[in-house]
This record gives structure tokens, C-alpha cells and sequence, in this order.
């Protein structure tokens, strides 16, 4: 029985093609693995079975029937539901609220669509919350709130848009318990992802696409994630591993007893105390929310310090504004791209402006020299092969790879002392993921220091010279890349283990001596 | 890349046209809907615009519009919304004409002094706003609209006779400004004359692209209206930004009314005109902050003041053109979110064309590859 047949599907754009004869075949009741680089023409499809476009050529067959959408709505009708990557909630409503809006006919607003979601909730074990605000959920949760949304308006066949890009090792495994749970209950998924390893443990098929066509297929069982990956990007897959060792003693960083509170009081960052020296990768590793964002804000100066002192080389910054700190050889990768990173409708080379508007080739004294910034941003375009037809299209027209090409290569290009890179690949194709490593492990050659804060601990074990794990905004314990696991680093993140994480050793006494003294204040808090 | 240059004028001008467009069918049908002609009153009003004298009252009409736009503008550009132009300019040209009739100094003393005084009044009643903001979080639109209110009061007050008024039979005035105060006009002839500070409107204008896209100042104010959070991370202080851009805008708005008080009435009086800072607004968005556009669009709106009086004459009513600006504004808005998004959209399709078409910036252009950088 299949629940979605996509067949021959082309779809041109003028001059050019964009997906073309593409197959595919998703049965009832399993979880389908889309896979591809950034670019790859995987969201185009999805576009089109989700009813955003039109196919020029093909056939779209829903439980066998063939059809024809519009709009997104025919496609909910016919029970394809979509969640995107980018969580689509209001954030001061409560989940009943978000659920409800715009479906308010199915089930009403009131008592029965509570009932209803109570239903949903339980049948698939999503453990949601009707009452709660949005805003005091967490990233998994929301993720769920939107599945159930989906569920909520009938759909039988769920798309979900690169859903682990957020989530931590021990939420993704939550959520593909989700997913296994939905495909039991004879509901078919459709997961868009470049994660190969979660891909290989979810997915029931998979169907590879590269350049706009579909490539190939896979059985998970008989596939490795190497084989899936250059099937995917027909080449190579690159491993983030750094051979031998950079660091030098020269301190760049330094953090000393750095504690932020939030406006009630609560510390958001505390007795934060660390040292990055030049050629050296210190990576941050923590679930989401525990002090990764407030970290970053305080080294970059969008929030200040209440009490500690952070050190460049020898100056101390901790009072420095943001635009010091960049000049003085700052760089920054934000978390989130889009809010902080780039004007998205401004065109690439006023990109390549921002946040050094004050620094050679942007300007001269205080005029603005934009002759010389757009020569630089071709030069960047070229360096780090950004994928674009000219530096005047909006940055939002690149893809999120190219988007973070163009970022790196910004910051790279002030020459910095220090980079902050929160999340450098997030969303990244693998292609561009190896190019951006590249580039940091060159810097680092040269001397750079980097504070990497990642939720992919492959990248973080294999980019990293020094690890520290940061929980409820307290560095709890630090690690060797060179011998630790994903599981353990996995394992100290929920706050189960702190002081120094040994491999294939658990944290014994010594460690435990540590706990102790912390864990009644965490849970005074 | 020259396609992308084609690309952003078509989207440029797309949305005004559709606007007016649909503005002028609007206007039209309210016309066949009250039984009347609904091609003539716009032949009329186009035939005024042949004539020079109304071209004249066109021009000195258009400088006033054009400066209050243009302060409304700065704030648009940041996200601001200074609804208070109104209060800023009357108040500024109430000060300029109080010292106009108290000071005396050498006309190249006396001019600037005036224009400063204007300047400064209009940014100290902004940066009220601008402070409460920045400190208490109090949203410029109220604080401005509240200004407003006040500047009127503050106005009618200052007219007493025993502060700064003077009364002449039943007008309130600020006396008449000493001459050397006062900006010769360029005379057209019979047609009569153009206000001297139409210049200064021109100069201002010249003065906003250049802040805007030439400086570093106007770089962080673009981008802070682009994104504050970018913004902000990129080094700029937002509430820095604030207050300068409310104190800008303020500054610009003071010298709205100063075209024709130093080019012709020569005192603040009852019949200075007012509300031209509410009309900045719609002026502004028609277009769409690029000082250019701004300009056509003041010109389009004094045009229709100033040619609608001709339509009493032949039987229709001249609010025919009040109704249509606000058709104008109405269609601005909609049809510019419209053409923004499918200018979004469309490029990037265009642009995800271009590269699967493998049209990559230097995969055929190498030679000005290695040049920069280094």
C-alpha cells in the first residue's frame, strides 16, 4: 500500500530545471528518509507535494489516487501535513491556542479541542501539554506541539523538514520513539535530513537526490553512512577530525568567574572561568538552554557581565561594547543566523558590511566605501565559494549553506584573534559543513583561538583541542576529544556527570566529590 | 548582474504605479457611484498642471511636503514611527518666527540662526520622545502623538500677547519678522515666485541619500531597521540609535514650515498651515523612503491641492482629491507588502535558476578574481 507516489515530477524554472524526473514511493505506515545536500531540490519537491507548487510534469498520487494540488490546503485536505524546520508558533499563546489557530471549525477552540488534543497526545505518546504557553517549552517540545498541530488537521503522511537539526542526541531519540510510534499506528513520514547516521536508524527507505533528480535508493540495513553519503554528494565524506595540535601557551581568552543573572535574580551564567589559547579549539557542549546563548551574548558583548571579567590577550573587555570587541578581533558566527548574522533582504556585499562598518575595505573614516567592500565581497564569494550569480541578489535568496559561507568568510576576513562559532554548520550541507571546518582549522593553524558551541558532537569532538560541558549555566566538566564518545559527552550534558569525564570509566569518586557540593544549589534553583 | 540592477528598478517602480493605478480607478468609481463624470475632474486637474502659476504654488507646496517626509523617512528607515512631525515642525517654525522677530542680525547671520533655531526645537521635542523611549520604553508613536497635542496647546499659549503673540485685528501672529530674516524668492515672472528654501528642501534631500548610503552612520541606521537583532549584534547600540534617529528626523521636521515663513507670510499666524507633518507620512510611504521617490511623491501631492480648487468651478467638489489621496495611501501600502514579497520570491527563484544553470559568480569571470583582498 503506498500513501504517496510521486512520479516523474519535473519542475522548471525559467531557464533552468529544478527538480527533474524525480521517483518517489513512500509505503503506509513507514518512515521515508529524503536525503540531499543543501540545494539539492529537496525542498522544491516538498514544496510541490505540499501543494506551495505547481509540478511542470508528473504525477502525485495519494493512496493511490491521483491528484492535484493548488494550495496547501488541498494537500491537508488529502492529509499531507508539514512541519518546518523553523517552528511556526506563537510563542505568547498556548499550545491549545497554537493548535486551534486557523482550524477552529474541526474541533472548536474550547473544551472538545482540548479533549482532542489530549487524544492525539496519548495515542502517540507526544506528551503535550494543552494549557502551557509555547514560550515556556523547550525546543523538543515545541517540535511536538507542531507534529500534534499537523495531526490535529487529519494528516496521515507527516513531512518533517530536517526535524533533528535542534535537538540533542537524547531528544531525537525521543522524537524518532515519536516517529516509530506515528508509523505503528499506520501514519506515513517523509524526513528531510543530511544527518546520515539518524537517517540510517529511523528511516525505513531511503530515497538519495543530488542535483535535482533522485539518485538512488537505499535499505538502511544494508547501507553505511559512508556509502549514503557519497551517494549523496557523489564524492567523499569528510570527517572533522584535526590531525595534530595546535595550541600554543599564549592565552587569547580569558573568562574569569563570569556570572550573568537573569532580571529575577536567577544566575543564567555562573563562576563561568576558562582559558582559549591561540591555535586552540575549546568546544562547548550542553543541551540547548543551558547557557550556551547567554555565554556567546557575554563574550560579544549584547549582554554584560554582572560580575567576573573576560580578558582579551591582555586587555581587559569586560566593559568593551560589541563594535570594540569586534574591532579588536572579535569574530562571530551567531547561533541564529537570520536574527543575527544578516540583513536578508539587504544584497550580499552590505552583508559583507555588517559588523565591521567600521573596518577596512567597508569604509574610510566615517564614509562608507562600498567600491571596496563589493571588490571584497566577490573576493569572499570566490574564497569560500559561496554559490551565488552576483553580490547584488539578497542574502535571502542564497541557501542556508551559502548564507553561512558568506559569514564565515566575513569574519575570517578581519583577521580575528578570537572567533566565536555558535553552531557554525547548523543546517549546512556536508559539503559546505567540511569547507567551514576547513577554514576553522586553518585560522587555528595561524593562531586563532575559537569557542565552538555545537549540538553535533561529532563536530565537536573532532574540532575541538579542549571540551567543557556547560549545564544550567555552570562549565560542570571538561573532556578529551581525543578518547571520549557522542554517549558520554551525551551522558555528562543531562547534568549525570561532572569534574573530568574519563573514557569507558564512570565517573567515579572523584567526580562524585564534585557533585556533591553543586547538586543541592541546582536544586535550589 | 545587470539583469538583478533591471530586476530592482522594475520592483521599484512596480508599487507606486500599481498604487496609483488602482487609486485613480478607486477615485473614479466613487465618482460614477455619486453620478458624476469620472474622467473629466482628472482632465481638469491635469490641465492645471499646465499652467505656471499653479506650477509655482506646485513647487513651494511640494518643499514643505518633501522636508516633512523626508524627517518622516529617517524614522521609517529605522523602524521608527514619528508621527509627531507635525508638532515638531510647527513649533520649529513658531520658535524660528518668534526669533525672526526679535533678533536682528546681518541676513548671513540671521538666516542660519533662524534655521537652527527650527533645527533645535524640532529635535528637542523628538528627543523627548526619543528619551522616553530609550529610558522608559514608552512607544514614540504614543509619545509623539501626546507632543503633538501639547506642542498645539503650547502654541496657542506662546500667542498670548504677553508672551510672544501680537495681535493683528482678529489674527494671532508672532509679529512680523525683521527683513533680514527673510529668503528672497525666484521669481518666475507673472507666474510668480519660488520660495528661496526650496533649495534648502533639494540640499536636504542630497544630504539624506548621502547620510543614508555613503556613511557609516547610515549604514548602522539602515541595518537597524533592516534587523535590530543583526543590528545589534553587528556593534550598533539600538538605544544610541534611537535617540539619534529621533533627534535626525526631529531636526529635518523643524525645518518643514521655514520655506514659506521665510519665503512669505514672514510670521506664524493662524493661517500657517498645519497638518502637513500627517501628509509627510503618506508621502513618505508613497516613496518609499528613497529621496527621490519622496520627491514624486510631494510633487504629486501638492499637484493635487493645488489643482483640485479648479474642479469647485465646474461643479464638482475639490474633496475629490482628499478622497484620492487616501485611496493612494491605502493602495501604497498593500500593493508595496505585495510587491515585496513577489520581488522576494522571485529572486530567489532567479536565483536558484541561475545556479543550477551554473551561472556562478567567477566561474567565467576569473579576471577580477585576485585582485582584492590582500
Amino acid at each position: 500500500m503506498t500513501a504517496v507516489e510521486l512520479a516523474g515530477i519535473t519542475k522548471r524554472f525559467p531557464g533552468v530545471v529544478a527538480n527533474h524526473d524525480i521517483h518517489l514511493t513512500v509505503r503506509k505506515g513507514t518512515v521515508h528518509a529524503l536525503v540531499g545536500e543543501n540545494g539539492a531540490g529537496k525542498s522544491t519537491l516538498m514544496k510541490i507535494l505540499y501543494g506551495m507548487q505547481k509540478p511542470d510534469e508528473g504525477t502525485i498520487a495519494i493512496h493511490g489516487e491521483q491528484v492535484s494540488f493548488s494550495s496547501p490546503a488541498d494537500a491537508i485536505a488529502r492529509g499531507i501535513g508539514m512541519v518546518h524546520q523553523h517552528f511556526m508558533l506563537a510563542d505568547n499563546l498556548t499550545v491549545l491556542e497554537n493548535v486551534v489557530l486557523g482550524s477552529e471549525k474541526l474541533y472548536g477552540i474550547g473544551a472538545k479541542a482540548r479533549r482532542r488534543i489530549k487524544e492525539i497526545s496519548d495515542r502517540y505518546g507526544l506528551d503535550v501539554r494543552p494549557d502551557v504557553l509555547v514560550e515556556e517549552l523547550g525546543v523538543a517540545a515545541r517540535q511536538r506541539v507542531e507534529i500534534l498541530k499537523v495531526l490535529y488537521r487529519g494528516a496521515t503522511t507527516l513531512i518533517l523538514d530536517e526535524p533533528t537539526a535542534v535537538l540533542v542526541p537524547q531528544e531525537v531519540d525521543a522524537l524518532f520513539d515519536n516517529l516509530r510510534e506515528l508509523k505503528s499506528e499506520g501514519l506515513s513520514v517523509i524526513f528531510i535530513s543530511h544527518k546520515l547516521g539518524e537517517v540510517l536508524s529511523v528511516a525505513d527507505d531511503i530515497t538519495v537526490i543530488r542535483r535535482g533528480t533522485t539518485v538512488g535508493t537505499a535499505v538502511p540495513a544494508e547501507t553505511t553512512p559512508r556509502q549514503l553519503a557519497e551517494l549523496m554528494v557523489g564524492s567523499e565524506l569528510p570527517t572533522p577530525e584535526t590531525a595534530e595540535s595546535t595550541v600554543t601557551d599564549r592565552p587569547v581568552l580569558t573568562v574569569d568567574k563570569l556570572r550573568l543573572t537573569a532580571p529575577g535574580g536567577k544566575a543564567l551564567l555562573d563562576d563561568i572561568t576558562f582559558t582559549i589559547h591561540a591555535g586552540e579549539v575549546l568546544g562547548i557542549a550542553g543541551v540547548e538552554g543551558n547557557g550556551q546563548t547567554e555565554l556567546v551574548d557575554a563574550l560579544i558583548g549584547l549582554r554584560h557581565a554582572d560580575s567576573g571579567t573576560i580578558r582579551l590577550v591582555d586587555e581587559e573587555i569586560t566593559a568593551w561594547p560589541t563594535r570594540r570587541r569586534r574591532e579588536q578581533g572579535i569574530g562571530y558566527i551567531p547561533e541564529d543566523r537570520h536574527r543575527h548574522g544578516l540583513l536578508l533582504e539587504a544584497p550580499l556585499w552590505e552583508n559583507r558590511i555588517l559588523g565591521h562598518v567600521t573596518e577596512r575595505p567597508n569604509a574610510k573614516g566615517v564614509w562608507l566605501d562600498p567600491k571596496a567592500a563589493q571588490e571584497d565581497t566577490r573576493r569572499i564569494v570566490q574564497a569560500y565559494d559561496v554559490r551565488t550569480p552576483g553580490i547584488d541578489v539578497t542574502a535571502a535568496s542564497l541557501s542556508g549553506g551559502n548564507q553561512q559561507k558568506l559569514i564565515v568568510g566575513r569574519e575570517m576576513s578581519h583577521k580575528p584573534r578570537f572567533l566565536i562559532a555558535a553552531h557554525p554548520t547548523r543546517g549546512v550541507d556536508v559539503g559546505a559543513q567540511a569547507a567551514i571546518w576547513d577554514h576553522i582549522r586553518e585560522a587555528r593553524r595561524e593562531g586563532l583561538a575559537v569557542l565552538l558551541i555545537s549540538a553535533d558532537l561529532d563536530e565537536l569532538i573532532g574540532l575541538s583541542d579542549t571540551l567543557r560541558v556547560i549545564y544550567d549555566g555552570r562549565l560542570v566538566a571538561d573532556a578529551d576529544p581525543a578518547t571520549i564518545t557522542p554517549e558520554e559527552l551525551g551522558t555528562a550534558m543531562t547534568g549525570a556527570a561532572s569534574g573530568h569525564l574519563e573514557h569507558e570509566e564512570t565517573p567515579e569518586t572523584p567526580a562524585d566529590a564534585s557533585t556533591s557540593p553543586e547538586s543541592p544549589e541546582d536544586e535550589a534553583r | 548582474m545587470k539583469k538583478f540592477d533591471k530586476e530592482r528598478v522594475l520592483l521599484a517602480v512596480a508599487g507606486p504605479v500599481i498604487a496609483l493605478a488602482v487609486a485613480f480607478v478607486l477615485s473614479a468609481i466613487v465618482l460614477i457611484a455619486s453620478g458624476k463624470n469620472p474622467v473629466e475632474p482628472f482632465a481638469l486637474m491635469f490641465e492645471q498642471a499646465g499652467f505656471s502659476d499653479i506650477q509655482v504654488l506646485i513647487i513651494n507646496q511640494a518643499s514643505m511636503y518633501y522636508i516633512a517626509a523626508l524627517a518622516v523617512a529617517i524614522g521609517f528607515r529605522m523602524n521608527l514611527f514619528n508621527i509627531g512631525v507635525d508638532g515638531q515642525y510647527q513649533l520649529g517654525a513658531f520658535m524660528a518666527a518668534v526669533v525672526g522677530a526679535h533678533a536682528d542680525l546681518p541676513a548671513a547671520l540671521q538666516i542660519p540662526l533662524l534655521l537652527l533655531t527650527a533645527v533645535f526645537t524640532g529635535a528637542f521635542w523628538a528627543g523627548v520622545a526619543g528619551v522616553l523611549k530609550v529610558t522608559r520604553g514608552v512607544s514614540e508613536v504614543v509619545a509623539t502623538i501626546m507632543l503633538n497635542a501639547i506642542a498645539t496647546s503650547l502654541i496657542v499659549y506662546m500667542w498670548k500677547p504677553d508672551v510672544f503673540g501680537v495681535k493683528i485685528g482678529n489674527n494671532n501672529t508672532t509679529g512680523e519678522m525683521h527683513e533680514s530674516g527673510w529668503v528672497p524668492g525666484i521669481d518666475m515672472g507673472a507666474a510668480g515666485e519660488v520660495y528661496g528654501l526650496v533649495i534648502l528642501a533639494v540640499l536636504l534631500g542630497i544630504g539624506y541619500w548621502v547620510v543614508l548610503n555613503r556613511t557609516r552612520f547610515g549604514f548602522d541606521l539602515r541595518a537597524s531597521g533592516a534587523s535590530e537583532s543583526a543590528a545589534s549584534a553587528s556593534g550598533v547600540d539600538p538605544k544610541r540609535m534611537v535617540l539619534t534617529a529621533m533627534l535626525l528626523s526631529g531636526a529635518i521636521a523643524g525645518l518643514a514650515g521655514l520655506p514659506i515663513l521665510l519665503g512669505d507670510s514672514h510670521t506664524y499666524n493662524l493661517n500657517f498651515p498645519t497638518g502637513i507633518g500627517f501628509l509627510g507620512i503618506g508621502i513618505a510611504l508613497l516613496g518609499r523612503n528613497s529621496p527621490v521617490g519622496i520627491a514624486f511623491a510631494a510633487l504629486l501631492w501638492a499637484w493635487l491641492d493645488k489643482a483640485s480648487p479648479e474642479l469647485d468651478f465646474h461643479g464638482y467638489d475639490k474633496e475629490i482629491a482628499v478622497i484620492m489621496q487616501g485611496l493612494i495611501v491605502l493602495s501604497v501600502v498593500v500593493s508595496y507588502e505585495a510587491v515585496r514579497e513577489w520581488g522576494l520570491r522571485r529572486q530567489q527563484r532567479r536565483v536558484g535558476a541561475e545556479l543550477a544553470a551554473g551561472h556562478v559568480l567567477g566561474a567565467d569571470n576569473n579576471t577580477t578574481k585576485e585582485v582584492a583582498g590582500r
